[in-house]
């Protein structure tokens, strides 16, 4: 291969890097591994974490069992090893995909345009407000403090960056859900959007149509959170607002230490050329059958560059395909039940337990130990091989004696019993 | 349709109707256990006004149907699994299976960011080190895992800079960007609050140093180039880049699309550079999923290390701790810790390797470029002389006389089995064909796909017709993406 290129020795590919720029001595990484060693060190590492609890912990990331055949079809390395799709004949099977993912976002949403996904919910946040300030021109965005606060510190990184001033408006001490009179107090005419979670970060089901009638009188814009998909297959969807992001970790992805995760992004129809990220539309082949392509690429920075209306250039591809396996499987049918044991599993838990909010909640609810801190309550039931729930403390002083807990189909009673026992 | 050509034979595939349009009530393809606590009246729980009716026209398929459907779907794609995947900056290198085993550890993909720091040390370890070998390979003082892409790690450097001038007293106004970049970096500039001013490159397809130094001044934060860059070509003046803008007192970002021709070699941050990102699912060998999950690590010098995204790793006796008492940092870019399970991924790839290994796949991916380039030389036009690293980027300005662009001859190189290279990019080039093989691809391989490039070229002499309508092996013809933009149509009805 050398005399095809004309070089006398491997050193004439890179010589004629400037003598400052080569690194003179070999990495400090050590010596390759084989496979067994490196799988045994990952046994380790993973032996190190948690193993064999039982957890309470939901507030963005949520256990759900996982279906066979998410791992079996993402593993297929026809979508495994597959690029983003811009060379459409090739990558039919990517393409279809994503339509039928857009699809069902929008029929879980009541939206009518559903992009292919973004980084995660955390990040979507931000690309919603910045999307309703193009359709808008507004750069006043008021967030609810009962929105995820990773969510709510990811949201001030940009708008420290961007033309952007965020403010946070409260919740109702009694109910968990926003408070009304605090949202209409900042209310006016140079606010963008909205922006609420249902539910909320402590599980409660908020008003949406109430929130998105406030916003209309001053010309903002609703945008919907949601961190437990789950719950879609039960609520009413949040069809009042004008964007919806959210979180798709409930639909067979693992938790992971926190990633990679897949974000949702879906609008109404007149604002599809505002949406950020890819899309996939249908069309036909020259021979005149049904074919899908990445569409409306106008929009996306590889042309439009610095005017673009974002500067993603991926989505999550094959963790969007693993929600889609995972609709699939459970189905009309199956996601309703998946979610009404869910509903069934954190009211058991609930019940009998002190709640300082009376709002309606889905799988995940506020709860305060009595006698005791929730930090105390944890320490107890890690001795049972249980986490427990999220001490509130660290975002919300006024409810550092509270944690966050959640029940999903994953978690036996004789588990809720310990816990109900342990708060009581 | 002729039975074979090439390497190529067609072979039965499937038509296979949406999921929607196979659907029908009451076929289910699950199986929950049963309710061991009292079922809750969602109506009465809830209150009837907040449980929804059911999903309309969600589907309703059965367990054989969900397989079969996306199996059917999976053998419409290509991956790199079926052969060379030469997309230029995107480096599809083989993804080793070691690495998805080891992210499905069941202690690591079960995780929870929150659960207690004590049950989590095996997880903060895995971050811990590959902070320290990205931070060896980079020539860096810190690195940051957080950002969830290429582009997202773009954001973050950015930021990072705009927060290390502030701090300074004056955040600056502008970002410098080659005509030659990825359009993510002028998108990143602009939504981190910069207004862009685009560089033009010289006749090598190089940042022109003097073209550079007429531009640099007061107002200006930060270059950000890529190296090598979009052309594939070392940017020989880099020290005296780094030099222009420090001296006006401004940072260099790297853009690491590219570091697949460094890794081992030369480190940016002992040519001058400030901060960059490295897209781990390229040279890292995470894999692409058909566009993501990736990750985008971000490295620094010492004085951007206080503005990394909260929290830190910290190492407090003998156990990792998470800190967030770090004033001065931008803030989070991203919930929780960044894409651990690509984190994973990506330190397996470098464990498999080891230092000494990591080199020698630099080394073969310059040799597998250059080897292309010899090849294809004399049949396609390259676009700038000067020595070629990892990839090398054709114009299609020979076959534009028989009217076949570098889309058409991309479309036939489907036809002969092959993913097509980049085209049209970088825009700099007339009618660009950036071909990038990898160190992965043998040798049998790389000719393949030489012959399939070279029978093209002369297809294009004999019959541009036959390439200009192309593909013609596969079970999709060419897809019809103005009507799609035209009338868009994004989601099934029925």
């Amino acid at each position: 291969m050398l005399d095809a290129c004309g070089l006398n020795s491997l050193e004439d590919l890179y010589n004629h890097l400037p003598e400052a720029a080569l690194l003179d001595r070999p990495l400090e990484i050590p010596a390759g591994l084989s496979e067994f060693e490196i799988a045994d060190y990952f046994k380790q590492q993973g032996a190190r974490n948690a193993n064999g609890y039982a957890s309470f912990l939901g507030a963005g990331v949520y256990s759900h069992y996982r279906p066979v055949l998410c791992d079996v079809v993402v593993s297929r390395g026809e979508f495994l090893t597959s690029y983003t799709p811009y060379q459409a004949e090739f990558a039919q099977g990517t393409l279809t995909s994503i339509f039928e993912f857009q699809t069902m976002l929008c029929q879980l949403t009541g939206m009518e345009v559903a992009n292919a996904s973004m980084y995660d919910g955390s990040t979507a946040v931000p690309e919603a407000a910045m999307m309703s300030s193009r359709i808008n021109g507004r750069h006043r965005f008021l967030a609810a403090r009962n929105l995820h606060p990773e969510y709510r510190e990811v949201l001030a990184t940009a708008a420290r960056n961007a033309q952007m001033q965020v403010e946070e408006f409260g919740y109702d001490a009694k109910t968990g859900r926003i408070d009304m009179d605090s949202l209409v107090a900042k209310l006016d005419g140079t606010v963008s959007c909205v922006i609420v979670q249902s539910p909320n970060f402590f599980g409660v089901i908020e008003d949406l149509e109430a929130v998105a009638a406030e916003a209309k009188k001053h010309g903002a814009l609703l945008v919907a959170v949601f961190t437990e998909a789950v719950s879609l297959g039960l609520l009413e969807p949040p069809k009042a607002a004008d964007i919806v992001v959210g979180e798709l970790q409930s639909f067979a992805i693992s938790p992971s230490y926190g990633g990679p995760f897949a974000g949702v992004m879906a609008t109404k129809e007149k604002y599809m050329r505002q949406i950020p990220g890819r899309l996939v539309g249908e069309t036909k082949d020259h021979d005149g059958n049904r074919a899908f392509c990445l569409t409306l690429s106008t929009r996306e920075q590889h042309i439009r560059r610095e005017k673009a209306t974002s500067n993603i250039c991926t989505n999550q591809a094959l963790i969007a395909l693993m929600a889609t396996v995972f609709m699939s499987v459970y189905g009309k049918q199956g996601l309703r039940e998946l979610a009404e044991q869910n509903l069934a599993k954190a009211h058991y838990l609930a019940d009998g337990l002190e709640r300082p909010f009376s709002g309606p909640f889905f799988n995940e609810f506020v709860a305060t130990p009595k006698g005791g801190t929730p930090e105390a309550a944890n320490a107890g039931l890690l001795k049972k091989k249980i986490i427990g729930g999220l001490p509130l403390g660290r975002w919300y002083p006024e409810l550092k004696g509270s944690m966050l807990l959640c029940a999903t189909e994953m978690n036996q009673r004789a588990d809720l019993d310990a816990v109900k026992e342990a708060l009581r | 349709m002729p039975k074979s050509l090439g390497k190529i034979r067609p072979h039965l595939t499937q038509d296979e109707q949406l999921l929607f349009e196979m659907s029908s009530p009451g076929k289910k393809g699950y199986q929950l256990p049963e309710l061991d606590v009292p079922a809750v009246d969602a109506a009465a729980a809830l209150g009837a006004g907040n449980v929804r009716a059911g999903i309309e026209d969600f589907p309703e398929v059965s367990e054989v149907e969900v397989i079969r459907h996306f199996t059917r779907l999976s053998t419409w794609n290509y991956g790199i699994d079926l052969g060379l995947f030469p997309l230029g900056s995107c480096t599809m290198k083989y993804n080793p299976r070691i690495n998805e085993a080891v992210a499905r550890t069941e202690g690591l993909a079960w995780a929870h960011p929150y659960q207690p720091e004590e049950l989590s040390q095996g997880a903060m370890e895995i971050a811990a080190v590959l902070e320290q070998h990205l931070g060896e390979i980079f020539g860096m003082d810190a690195v940051t895992l957080q950002p969830a892409a290429g582009a997202h790690g773009e954001y973050t450097g950015i930021m990072l800079v705009r927060a290390y001038l502030a701090a300074q007293g004056n955040p600056r106004k502008k970002v410098l960007v080659p005509d030659s970049a990825h359009g993510t970096n002028p998108a990143t500039a602009s939504i981190a609050g910069y207004e862009v001013e685009t560089l033009k490159s010289n006749e090598q397809g190089m940042v022109d140093p003097a073209v550079l130094a007429a531009a640099v001044n007061e107002d200006v934060a930060a270059l950000m180039v890529t190296n090598p860059n979009t052309v594939g070509v070392f940017e020989e003046n880099i020290v005296q880049i780094a030099g222009i803008l420090h001296e006006k007192g401004a940072q260099i970002y790297m853009d690491g699309a590219n570091l697949n021709a460094l890794v081992g070699l030369a480190r940016p941050g002992d040519f001058g550079v400030d901060v960059l990102h490295s897209n781990l699912h390229k040279t890292f060998s995470t894999p692409h999923g058909g566009g993501g999950p990736g990750a985008g690590a971000v490295g620094v010098k010492k004085h951007l290390e206080p503005f990394l995204p909260v929290p830190r790793l910290k190492r407090i006796g003998e156990m990792w701790s998470w800190d967030y008492d770090r004033p001065q940092s931008i803030g989070r870019v991203r919930a929780f810790y960044g894409n651990f399970g690509v984190l994973v991924r990506a330190l397996a790839y470098m464990q498999a390797h080891g230092g000494p290994g990591l080199k020698n796949a630099t080394i073969d991916a310059l040799l597998n470029a250059n080897y292309i380039r010899a090849r294809l030389e004399e049949h396609y036009q390259i676009a700038y002389n000067a020595k070629s690293m990892h990839e090398c980027v054709f114009s299609d300005e020979r076959q534009e006389k028989q009217g076949v662009r570098t889309g058409d001859i991309a479309k036939r190189l489907i036809d002969y089995g092959f993913h097509p290279y980049t085209v049209s990019f970088p825009m700099i080039v007339h009618g660009a064909l950036m071909i990038e093989p990898t160190e992965t691809e043998p040798k049998q391989e790389l000719d393949a796909f030489c012959d399939a490039m070279i029978a093209i070229a002369k297809e294009i002499e004999a019959n541009p017709e036959l390439v200009k309508t192309a593909p013609h092996m596969t079970r999709t013809s060419r897809v019809d993406e103005v009507t799609a933009a035209r009338k868009p149509r994004v989601r099934w009805t029925r």
